[in-house]
């Protein structure tokens, strides 16, 4: 058996590292209503998003599926799904959704209710009965293999890909190796690793959806790049990567990739899915910070990892996340944002391995219940839903 | 903006895997420097550098025929254009890779 953290264990089997009460508009009309609600009881929280109407085909799709992802993660106790009532993604559709996870859930509609002062108002009933609920369950015993972490870089600076992030990528084997799950995402970042990633591919079907998913983004970039006032926009490598002392695309991105360590890719899934296996997982998603994070927490995982050389405060409603820089001076200015110095690499005070294990007992602590500093600060501006074109 | 080539002390360089034959500069190095280059777990050894190499730029670990791989990250990078000698500079002057040019 691996090793042990305490959490939260829900119906379903799933285990939560917190123990919140999420409060979802199905629609951005509803925003404004789900964040009163949130602001009234303490230990709820709110996604607004600008979503929810208006959309057709995948698009729409990606939105519901996300917002149900969301709903379903096991961070939650209860969920309140506020809805509008004319919307295209109806609120009805949102709970059932999250309802065969079996946590507390309600539903008020702004139309139905009478008026915005109402729902709040109803909603603030809602969240307070399981907010009383849910502060009676006690943490237990969990092993590792509950837990799934997002993997995503930003802000990032040359001490990210030379140390930050292959540290992060020993943590996450660490956690693969005992059956936890970890989610490598960002496909933009990954071009030119394809072939290195298929060979990590537990088996032949993972490596074909791997090329598949990496040729499709590069497809997608390479159209953007046709027009021929575009014609100096194609290179995947800048004179600034060059001027770094990156000598090619391949050496670039491996960077990146390094966050996942060495394990093997058991399964690569779509943005507002939820893997079927666990283990070293591929999210098809966006560069954008917040996009790749939200793609994450829909998928279930209860941490994010986050390295930053530059130093970025941003966290994630309900959601912990840890801020790895591999810059000492970084860490030096924004301690009060940043959770692990791998610094301490670079000024030789620590090995690679020394600060992957010091990363790897942050993940334990956190999923224990140690607060993260974007936590603390109450940073929540990484939510946000990507869009399809 | 942070000064990244100044951000520790000492003549240092790094190596990120076992299979890799490529140290990175930690700091600015200069010709005839003996830099202290230390590997994943955290081992030492000395090595002298026969070329100026910058920060986060890379340096020959042995010496390397003509296209002969570099690996970094434990993974193939590029080839070398021109054979190179331990403790010399690694870029795209004398590496090469056609993944992502064209």
């Amino acid at each position: 058996m691996g090793d042990k953290f305490l959490g939260y264990r829900r119906e379903n089997g799933t285990v939560g590292v917190r123990n919140l009460i999420a409060i979802i508009p199905s629609v951005f009309c509803s925003s404004k209503v789900a964040q009163r609600i949130s602001e009234g009881i303490p230990g709820s929280v709110h996604f607004s998003h600008p979503v929810g109407c208006s959309q057709v085909g995948d698009d729409l799709d990606v939105t519901a599926r996300t917002l149900i992802g969301i709903g379903r993660n096991p961070n939650f106790a209860g969920v309140v799904v506020v809805g509008l009532g004319c919307e295209r993604f109806s609120p009805h559709e949102l709970a059932e959704g999250i309802a065969s996870t079996g946590k507390m859930l309600e539903t008020v509609i702004i139309q139905e209710e009478g008026d915005s002062l109402k729902t709040i108002e109803a909603g603030m009933r809602h969240a307070r009965k399981m907010q009383q609920a849910a502060s009676q369950q006690q943490r237990e015993e969990a092993d590792v293999s509950e837990l799934m972490i997002g993997l995503n870089c930003g802000g990032s600076d040359a001490t990210s890909g030379l140390v930050a992030n292959p540290a992060l990528g020993i943590a996450s084997d660490k956690l693969v190796a005992q059956g936890g799950s970890s989610i490598l995402t960002e496909l933009t970042e990954l071009l030119g690793t394809e072939h290195i990633l298929a060979r990590r591919a537990a088996n032949e079907q993972v490596a074909k959806d791997i090329l598949t998913v990496i040729h499709n983004m590069e497809e997608r970039l390479t159209r953007q790049t046709q027009a021929s006032h575009n014609v100096k926009r194609k290179h995947l490598i800048s004179t600034g990567n060059y001027d770094g002392g990156l000598s090619s695309v391949v050496e670039k991105s491996l960077g990146g990739m390094k966050k996942s360590g060495n394990a093997k890719f058991v399964e690569v899934f779509a943005y507002g899915d939820a893997p079927t296996k666990k283990g070293l997982l591929l999210l098809d998603g966006p560069g954008h910070d917040g996009e790749a994070t939200t793609g994450e927490v829909a998928a279930g995982a209860q941490i994010i990892c986050f390295p930053t050389g530059r130093g970025t405060p941003t966290g994630f409603p309900g959601v912990p996340v840890i801020k790895i820089t591999g810059n000492p001076r970084t860490y030096e200015r924004m301690k009060e944002n940043l959770d692990i110095n791998a610094g301490t690499i670079m000024t030789g005070e620590k090995s690679l391995r020394e600060v992957g294990e010091e990363i790897y007992q942050e993940i334990l602590a956190v999923a224990s219940g140690k607060m993260s500093k974007a936590e603390v600060l109450g940073h929540d501006e990484q939510f946000c839903v990507t869009r399809m074109p | 903006m942070i000064e990244l080539s100044n951000l520790v002390a000492g003549k240092t360089a790094l190596v990120l895997d076992q299979k890799d034959n490529v140290a990175v500069a930690l700091v600015d190095l200069v010709a005839g420097d003996c830099c202290v280059v230390t590997d994943d777990a955290g081992k030492k050894s000395e090595l002298s550098i026969t070329e100026d190499v910058a920060f986060g730029h890379k340096i020959a670990l042995t010496d390397l025929g003509k296209d002969s791989a570099v690996y970094k990250y434990g993974e193939e990078i590029g080839r070398m254009k021109v054979a190179i000698a331990k403790g010399g500079w690694i870029h795209n002057h004398n590496m090469y890779c056609e993944r992502g040019m064209k």
